[in-house]
């Protein structure tokens, strides 16, 4: 999706992991997923420059779909639908 | 010619049990090292792991024990030697050094002041997202035995057994990936 895309996007839940280090937003995430119900959208913070790898990675393994990177000026948002 | 037919097809079924066998989403580990930046990185891969949704299996052994010591906690019963040894080894994951530039303590103090900054996350706080995530931790009865540590010094872990070489080659065979750290 273009960042044009993702910022009129509709997050269902927000994740915070800003400050946390690997593997803290990946735990995060795998955590929030547990809440939401598939289909549903959601947006995880974080500082860590690994994340925006592992992320995807993690998305790919567990089915769900990746949808993009918004960068922010000290972090990124990352959004992600539910599988 | 009938029944070398058949053989083939009994040692053809065998091999695909095993294949099937081998083929668990599941990580084993061995955790062999005592040093602090050893049993992080084992706690990150096996808490990584099971955000990836595998089962994990981590077999405790040798100076890796000394990680899961309460500090709080005495084994009773122990001969001199065994009591040396509690004495000499770590007490607990607190106590742990560096593998490398430990210099006399002041290195592993300096990692864990730049951990903090970096809010990377201590051993004590890995061992307890472990124990939500289910990872299980199998304690080798040997190494206990042999280091002198009884199992009322271990810390609460939900998900802990004491076994041998036996569960850990069990565990090991079945994963898709098996590390030693």
């Amino acid at each position: 999706m273009s960042t044009e895309e993702l910022k009129n996007l509709k997050s269902n839940t927000i994740v915070d992991a800003r400050g946390t280090a690997c593997p803290g937003p990946l735990l995060a995430a795998k955590k929030a997923i547990g809440e939401i119900e598939s289909g549903e959208i959601m947006e995880i913070y974080s500082s860590d420059e690994g994340t925006k790898n592992d992320i995807p990675k993690w998305c790919n393994k567990m089915t769900h779909e990746f949808l993009g990177i918004i960068e922010e000026d000290s972090y990124s948002r990352l959004f992600l639908k539910k599988a | 010619m009938g029944t070398e037919l058949e053989n083939q097809i009994a040692d053809l079924k065998k091999q695909i049990n095993l294949l099937k066998e081998g083929t668990k989403d599941q990580l084993s580990m061995v955790v062999f090292s005592g040093d602090m930046d050893k049993i992080l990185a084992a706690l990150i891969i096996a808490t990584g792991a099971a955000a990836f949704d595998m089962k994990v299996k981590l077999f405790f052994t040798f100076w890796a024990i000394s990680a899961l010591r309460d500090p709080a906690k005495t084994g009773k019963g122990k001969n001199f030697i065994e009591k040396m040894f509690g004495m000499m080894l770590p007490k607990g994951s607190p106590k742990l050094k560096l593998s490398n530039m430990n210099m006399c303590g002041a290195g592993t103090a300096m990692m864990k002041g730049i951990m903090k900054k970096h809010k990377v996350a201590s051993i004590e706080e890995m061992l307890k997202t472990a124990a939500e995530l289910g990872i299980e931790i199998n304690i080798c009865e040997m190494s206990m035995n042999l280091m002198g540590f009884k199992k009322e010094e271990m810390i609460n872990y939900p998900h802990m057994t004491i076994c041998g070489v036996a569960t850990f080659l069990t565990d090991a065979a079945e994963s898709k990936i098996q590390l030693f750290i």
